[in-house]
C-alpha cells in the first residue's frame, strides 16, 4: 500500500460527482489513509458527509472566492502538499480537474499522469492509461518523488460506499493564488437539463450522423431515450455539425458511460467513440452499412434504417 | 492585439498510431496541423480583425524542423511562426511542453492573449493550456465556447457540465477554446503561396535557455513498463432488418428487464 492519497473532490451544487466517488473508492484500496479537497462554495458538511461514507477521514475546504475553482484551488492544495506531503493526488479528468492538476504540476515541478483508467500500489504506484484512442494499453510507473499527479478518466472504476461517518472538515480560507484568480466567475447559465444523467443513467440512446439531421434527434434519439426512462448522447459528429450540444459528445473527447444498455443510433463507431461507451453491459447498434465498425461490439445489431426501425421501435414501446 | 496560438503538428489521426522502441509516440510519417488548433489560429485572426491592429503569431514544438502544419497555419492567415525542434525534446511530457511553449511565448514579446485548443488530438492530456498559464503567470480560462475582446479583458462562454460559465478575464491571458467555437476558413490559393515566404524562427531548447535535463524522457519522470493490445469486446448477433428489428430490440430490452 501507499501511505497518504487525496482525492479532489467535485460537486454539483451540494451533490458530490460519481467521479468523485469512484475515486475515493480506489484510494481506499491503494491508500492507507484517504483525504479529500475541495474547492468551492457548497455546504461543506453535505460533502463531508458524502466523502466520508467513501472513506475520506478528513476534508480540506478551499474557498476560491469568485475565481475559478481549479484555477485557484492549485495554490491551495500546493500549500497543503508542504505541510502534510501526500504520496498521491488523483484529480478526475474534468473542467476543473484538469485546471487545478495543470496548475499544480507546475508549482511542485511534477509530471502529470492523464487519462488514468487503472492504478494499483504493486511494487510503489502504477498506472494505466490506453492511447491511440482506447487500442492500445500502456502500464507506467512513476519514477518521480511524491507526490504522483494523477487525472483519471470518470467510469474507470466503481463507487463503493466503506459505511464510514463524515470526514473531519478543516477550512483552509482562499490561497493567494496570484493572476489565476483574476478570472472571475461573472455568473452561471444552466442550459435545460431534463431526465438522467449521461453518467448515471441505466439505458443511454446516443444518435450519430446516420440520422440525418438536427430536427430528427428529438423524435428519434430523445424520444426514445426517454421512454426507456434513460439519458440521449452523442457522436462527436452531430456535435461539430451544431445539432447538439457538446455535454452529450460521448468518446475520447466528450463523456464516459457504462450503462446496463447503450444504444447506437446511425453511429458508426469510431474508435474514438468506442473508448466512451465499450463498457457498456450490453449494446445495441442499428445502422444501415452491415460492414459499420460499432456491430464489433454490439450485442444486438440490427442491419437497418434508423428512420425504419427507430419509429417502430418507440411504437411497440408506446403501445407496452 | 497580439495574439499568440500554439499549434501542434501531429501525425495524421486518419492513419493509425504506433510506438516506437522507446515507448514514444512514432512520429516519423509527414504531420499535419492538428484540427483542434485551426479553430484557435481562425479565433486568433477574428480577434486581431476586430481589435484593427496587431498579428497573429504561431508557437509550435515539433521533431525535426516540421513545418508542413505551420504552413497551413500560416496560409489561413497568421503572420509569423516561431518552431521549436530538438532531439533533446524528444519524449516531452505535457508539462516539459508547456516549458518550451511558455519561453517562446516569451520570446515572442507583447503578447496580449495566448489561444490553444481544449487538447490534442494525439496527446489529449489537457493540461497543457494550464501549465502554460502558471509558467508565464497569467490567469487562464479553459474550454472556451466563446470568446470576446473589450476594456483590456477577455469575455469567455466557458463550458460546464450544466451549460456555460460567463468568465472575465484580465490581458494577457491564456484561453483554450472547444472545437466549434469558429468555422475554420480554408486557406486561399494566395495565401497558400504568401505562406511560403512567412518568417519561421527556428529554435532549439538551449536557445530558449532550458536545460536538457528538464525537457524530454527525462523530464517526464515515468517508466513504461508495459504496452499491449486492449482486448476486444465479443460481438454479438447481428440481423438485417426485415421488417421486425424493432421487435427484436424490444425483446432484447425486456430479457434485461428494461421495459
Ligand atoms: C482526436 C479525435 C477525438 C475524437 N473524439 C471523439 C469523441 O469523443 N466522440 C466521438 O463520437 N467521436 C470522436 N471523434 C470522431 C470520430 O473519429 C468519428 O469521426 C465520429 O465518431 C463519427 O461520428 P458518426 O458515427 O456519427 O458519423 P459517421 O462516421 O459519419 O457515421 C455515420 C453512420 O451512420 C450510418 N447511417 C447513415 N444513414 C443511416 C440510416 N438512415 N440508418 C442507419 N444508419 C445510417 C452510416 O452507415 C455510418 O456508419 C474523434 C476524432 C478525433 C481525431
Ligand atoms: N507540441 C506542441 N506545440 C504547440 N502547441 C501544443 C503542443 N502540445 C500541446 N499544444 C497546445 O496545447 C493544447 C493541449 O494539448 P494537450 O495538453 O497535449 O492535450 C493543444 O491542443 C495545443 O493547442
Amino acid at each position: 500500500m501507499i501511505g497518504k492519497v487525496w482525492v479532489f473532490a467535485e460537486a454539483d451544487e451540494d451533490k458530490v460527482t460519481t467521479a468523485t466517488l469512484e475515486m475515493l473508492t480506489k484510494a481506499r484500496e491503494v491508500g492507507e489513509t484517504v483525504e479529500a479537497i475541495y474547492a468551492g462554495q457548497a455546504n461543506a458538511e453535505a460533502i463531508a458527509t458524502t466523502v466520508g461514507a467513501h472513506g475520506a477521514t478528513k476534508l480540506y475546504v478551499i474557498d476560491p472566492g469568485d475565481g475559478l475553482p481549479g484555477q485557484v484551488a492549485a495554490a491551495g492544495i500546493a500549500q497543503l502538499v508542504a505541510e502534510q506531503s501526500p504520496d498521491a493526488i488523483l484529480f478526475a479528468q474534468t473542467y476543473d480537474g484538469r485546471d487545478a492538476i495543470a496548475r499544480l504540476s507546475v508549482k511542485l515541478d511534477k509530471p502529470v499522469l492523464t487519462n488514468g483508467m487503472s492504478l494499483s500500489d504493486e511494487g510503489g504506484l502504477a498506472f494505466g492509461t490506453a492511447i491511440f484512442g482506447g487500442v492500445t494499453l500502456v502500464d507506467a510507473k512513476f519514477t518521480d518523488g511524491a507526490p504522483a499527479l494523477i487525472a483519471v478518466r470518470p467510469k474507470s472504476f466503481a463507487a463503493e460506499p466503506s459505511g464510514a461517518g463524515p470526514a473531519e472538515v478543516q477550512n483552509v480560507g482562499t490561497p493567494d493564488a496570484g493572476r489565476a484568480a483574476e478570472a472571475k466567475v461573472l455568473d452561471h447559465h444552466v442550459e435545460a437539463q431534463q431526465g438522467p444523467k449521461l453518467e448515471e443513467a441505466t439505458v443511454v440512446v446516443s444518435g450519430g450522423r446516420g440520422i440525418g439531421s438536427a430536427d430528427n434527434y428529438g423524435p428519434l434519439v430523445e424520444e426514445l431515450a426517454k421512454l426507456l426512462k434513460g439519458a440521449w448522447g452523442a457522436s462527436r459528429a452531430i456535435v461539430d455539425a451544431g445539432w447538439v450540444p457538446y455535454a452529450l459528445q460521448v468518446g475520447q473527447t466528450g463523456k464516459t458511460v457504462k450503462p446496463k444498455v447503450y444504444i447506437a443510433l446511425g453511429i458508426s463507431g469510431a474508435t474514438q467513440h468506442l473508448v466512451g461507451m465499450k463498457n457498456s453491459d450490453n449494446i445495441v447498434a442499428v445502422n444501415k452499412d452491415a460492414e459499420a465498425p460499432i456491430f464489433s461490439v454490439a450485442d444486438l445489431g440490427i442491419v437497418g434504417d434508423v428512420h425504419k426501425v427507430v419509429p417502430q421501435l418507440i411504437e411497440l414501446l408506446k403501445a407496452k | 492585439m497580439n495574439v499568440v496560438v500554439c499549434v501542434k503538428q501531429i501525425p495524421d489521426p486518419a492513419v493509425p498510431g504506433s510506438l516506437e522502441a522507446d515507448h514514444t509516440l512514432n512520429r516519423s510519417g509527414k504531420l499535419i496541423l492538428d484540427e483542434s488548433d485551426s479553430y484557435g489560429v481562425e479565433m486568433a485572426l477574428q480577434l486581431v480583425d476586430t481589435a484593427g491592429g496587431g498579428e497573429v503569431t504561431l508557437v509550435s514544438m515539433a521533431p525535426n524542423n516540421e513545418v508542413s502544419g505551420l504552413r497551413t497555419a500560416l496560409a489561413m492567415g497568421a503572420a509569423k511562426a516561431i518552431l521549436v525542434s530538438d532531439p533533446a525534446l524528444v519524449g516531452s511530457d505535457a508539462l516539459s511542453t508547456a516549458k518550451v511553449l511558455a519561453k517562446s511565448i516569451e520570446r515572442a514579446g507583447g503578447v496580449d492573449l495566448v489561444l490553444t485548443a481544449t487538447e490534442s488530438s494525439d496527446g489529449y492530456t489537457g493540461t497543457v493550456p494550464a501549465q502554460v498559464a502558471e509558467l508565464l503567470g497569467w490567469p487562464a480560462v479553459t474550454f472556451a465556447k466563446h470568446v470576446e475582446i473589450g476594456d483590456g479583458k477577455v469575455k469567455v462562454q466557458r463550458q460546464t457540465e450544466a451549460g456555460y460559465d460567463m468568465v472575465e478575464a484580465p490581458l494577457p491571458a491564456v484561453v483554450s477554446v472547444t472545437a466549434g467555437v469558429v468555422e475554420p476558413r480554408y486557406p486561399s490559393f494566395k495565401g497558400i503561396m504568401a505562406a511560403k515566404n512567412k518568417p519561421v524562427d527556428q529554435v532549439t531548447a538551449s536557445d530558449l535557455g532550458l536545460d536538457a535535463s528538464q525537457v524530454g524522457w527525462s523530464g517526464a519522470r515515468q517508466e513504461i513498463t508495459n504496452v499491449e493490445q486492449a482486448p476486444a469486446r465479443q460481438a454479438g448477433e447481428k440481423f438485417e432488418d426485415d421488417g421486425t428489428g424493432a421487435e427484436k430490440v424490444v425483446a432484447f430490452l425486456e430479457q434485461l428487464k428494461v421495459v
